[in-house]
């Protein structure tokens, strides 16, 4: 889970790094409230910077100076409700404008390949880390078992080649910027620009933080992190009903076990769409694990077929550990649970059983006679039969 | 032979009184994987009796392998314990766990993975959040049906438990000699490559197919090496061409970031060093079919 930046950099504040003063606003009124405070406290600029979880927002223009509360209000006005590649800026950050005398750039995050942490620091700040040099990078592995001490922090800052000033400061918010890693179960903390004032003062000016959400149980605050509004409304349904879904935008439902099944689904579901008109993609990837349930399989069917651009679902299971029969049981009860409920499943289902008890899993399909429900043998044609009803459908 | 996992093999259950735990040892028991006892703390000096067996319950790792020779571990203990079993395990030395558990936070892994490199290397870690091994017709550690292939000479590595199992089914008229599922998860103990290398040096294995999936860079790295070191021939599969950036699809670490991770990149890694790529799973064990039917 990424944080906006001003979740970031309130986590920041908490363990005792310095941020800008500042306070969020989804309103222009509120922009402007927060920015006479923060001219009354002496600020003589106030930066007003869009909170959308994706880069590049500068160039977007969705960061801008106001030097009144007035031009505060009008600049959020412009802000918000801005689009920023596909982000829709809902908030805006308004915060005491800093004198920069210079740019650094840091990082704490999960290096997969080297199955450790890396840290990343470099005088070079301010610009997409991407965009600076390797050689002007000092990347340092982090052994979990060690973790960073103010030594560690110092010799971090050092091999960024930190100009001396800064060293004492960035090694004090680097050390605390581990405990926010470590404490918070992140899976990155970078701060970009990591500045030094005019005044010689270290802090930071912006931050990304992206949290394990495997950690939930230890993290209860994850749930208040959580951006709500931006989950897509059936994505947010399938989540209070612990279905793993993800929304995508072609129109054949999926329903599969197994997390690398789906994927591959999907994958076959698109190549197999191109043969038809419209090309038929993937309307979801939804993956019911191992149990596969009545319940589980209800439940899944109901949020597909409340997505209004799903023509045809396809159902596609291995049984493994989960029998085949179980899966078709699974099946003809949704159907039944649904119909006490008033509802129907109007789309066709394309149903593709192979593996643990797949003949005896059919038998019962085939027994049941279920509207619209079809079985095709293997993978690769049941995925092309649900692409040629969907592109019917259409 | 097989890889690691051999019909000699003496597994412990770490956590085989819950409910997972005590249904996947009796599945293996049945599957005739020599299951020579468990661990729960709590419940030391207990017993627990799956198909007609009675398996001892010890305290810690150490204590069952010293009273049952064990050399495997099968870790099924709850996300929240799993770094504290793993640890154990490896404390103890035991030459290969093998952890199923789903939903390990990240920074457990890392760390339980830390200390295995620490000690030396002594415990083989595979998964988190993974099927298990099975090396058919001689034992069985996890979760992965026995009965879907018998023993035969491919050797599989994959991401994915589902599409494992998928490939086992289409390639059961060949056989396998030992199919290891390494789990989805962003940091992992046995990678494609250690599986890659082991199934180069097994006598009993004369090709190799490979699932991988979207996220990180294993499946790209698992290419450079093996340009320069497996000479058996190799069919791979990658899943995720269709996933869209920034979503993660279903597994920790099954996500697209920015130009990272994606399937093509994946694909187009492998194929430069010769290895065959599917399209779809049933393309994949198409191209293993060729290739076995050659041999």
């Amino acid at each position: 889970m990424d944080l906006f930046e001003h979740q970031a950099k309130e986590l920041f504040a908490e363990y005792g790094v310095p941020v800008p003063t500042g306070k969020v606003a989804s309103t222009p009124a509120e922009a402007k409230a927060i920015a006479t405070e923060l001219f009354a406290a002496g600020s003589k600029k106030v930066v007003i910077k869009a909170q959308v979880k994706t880069g590049g927002r500068g160039k977007a223009g969705g960061v801008k100076l106001a030097d009144t509360p007035d031009e505060a209000e009008a600049l959020a006005t412009q802000i918000l409700g801005m689009d920023i590649k596909g982000h829709t800026v809902h908030k805006v950050l308004v915060e005491e404008g800093s004198a920069i005398a210079q740019e650094f750039y840091f990082s704490f995050l999960l290096d997969r390949a080297n199955r450790t942490y890396l840290s990343i620091c470099t005088v070079e700040g301010g610009v997409e880390i991407e965009e600076v040099p390797h050689d002007q990078l000092a990347l340092i592995p982090i052994s979990p078992l060690e973790g960073v001490d103010a030594a560690k922090a110092r010799e971090i800052a050092v091999a960024g080649r930190l100009p001396e000033v800064a060293l004492d400061g960035a090694t004090d918010i680097i050390a605390k910027l581990w405990t926010v890693f470590t404490k918070e179960d992140a899976t990155l903390v970078e701060v970009n620009p990591l500045i030094l004032t005019a005044d010689d003062q270290v802090r930071a000016l912006d931050g990304k933080v992206s949290l394990d959400e495997n950690a939930s149980f230890r993290q209860p605050r994850q749930a208040e992190l959580e951006d709500k509004a931006a989950a897509d409304p059936l994505e947010a349904r399938a989540k209070e009903k612990d279905l793993n879904y993800v929304k995508l935008d072609g129109n054949v439902g999926i329903i599969g076990n197994g997390a690398g099944l789906v994927m591959s689904t999907l994958d076959v579901v698109a190549y197999a769409g191109e043969e038809f008109p419209g090309s038929p993609k993937p309307a979801n990837f939804l993956d019911i694990g191992g149990g596969a349930s009545a319940e589980v399989m209800a439940a899944g069917l109901e949020i597909i077929l409340s997505d209004p651009s799903v023509k045809s679902i396809f159902v596609n299971v291995f049984g493994g550990i989960t029998a085949c029969d179980a899966v078709a049981n699974g099946i003809v009860a949704a159907y039944e649970l649904l119909a006490s409920r008033g509802e129907t499943v109007d789309r066709p289902l394309v149903v593709r059983l192979d593996g643990n008890n797949a003949e005896l899993g059919r038998q019962i399909l085939n027994d049941a006679e279920l509207k619209g429900v079809e079985q095709v043998e293997t993978m690769d044609d049941a995925a092309r039969r649900a692409a040629e009803l969907a592109a019917v459908g259409a | 032979m097989a890889i690691w996992l051999t019909e000699n093999s003496k597994i412990i259950v770490q956590g085989i009184t819950g409910s997972e735990g005590s249904k996947h040892s009796a599945r293996m028991l049945r599957s005739g994987a020599n299951v020579v006892g468990g661990v729960n703390a709590r419940k030391a000096g207990t017993t627990v009796t799956l198909e007609g067996r009675e398996l001892p319950v010890f305290g810690t790792v150490a204590e069952a392998i010293k009273a049952t020779g064990a050399d495997v571990s099968v870790v099924f203990v709850p996300p929240k314990f799993t770094k504290d079993a793993v640890v154990e395990a490896i404390e103890a030395e035991i030459p290969l766990a093998v952890v199923i558990t789903e939903g390990v936070p990240v920074q457990d892994s890392a760390e339980f993975w830390a200390l295995a490199v620490a000690k030396g290397g002594k415990t083989r870690i595979i998964g988190p959040n993974c099927p298990g091994i099975a090396s058919p017709g001689k034992s069985n550690a996890g979760i992965i049906p026995a009965d879907i292939t018998p023993g035969g000479r491919i050797g599989l590595v994959s991401k994915s438990g589902t599409l494992t199992y998928q490939m086992m089914f289409e390639l059961r008229d060949f056989g396998f000699s030992t199919c290891v599922g390494i789990g989805g998860d962003p940091v992992i103990g046995t990678t494609h490559i250690d599986a890659l290398q082991a199934f180069q040096d097994d006598p009993e294995t004369d090709a190799i197919v490979m699932i991988g999936e979207i996220g990180g860079d294993a499946e790209e790295r698992a290419a450079a090496y093996i340009e320069q070191h497996i000479t058996k021939p190799v069919v791979g599969y990658v899943a995720g061409f269709t996933a869209p950036e920034g979503k993660t699809m279903g597994h920790a670490g099954a996500i697209v970031s920015g130009s990272a991770g994606t399937a093509q990149a994946k694909k187009d890694a492998l194929e430069k060093v010769g290895v065959r790529v599917g399209k779809t799973p049933s393309e994949t064990a198409r191209l293993m079919r060729e290739i076995m039917q050659n041999l």
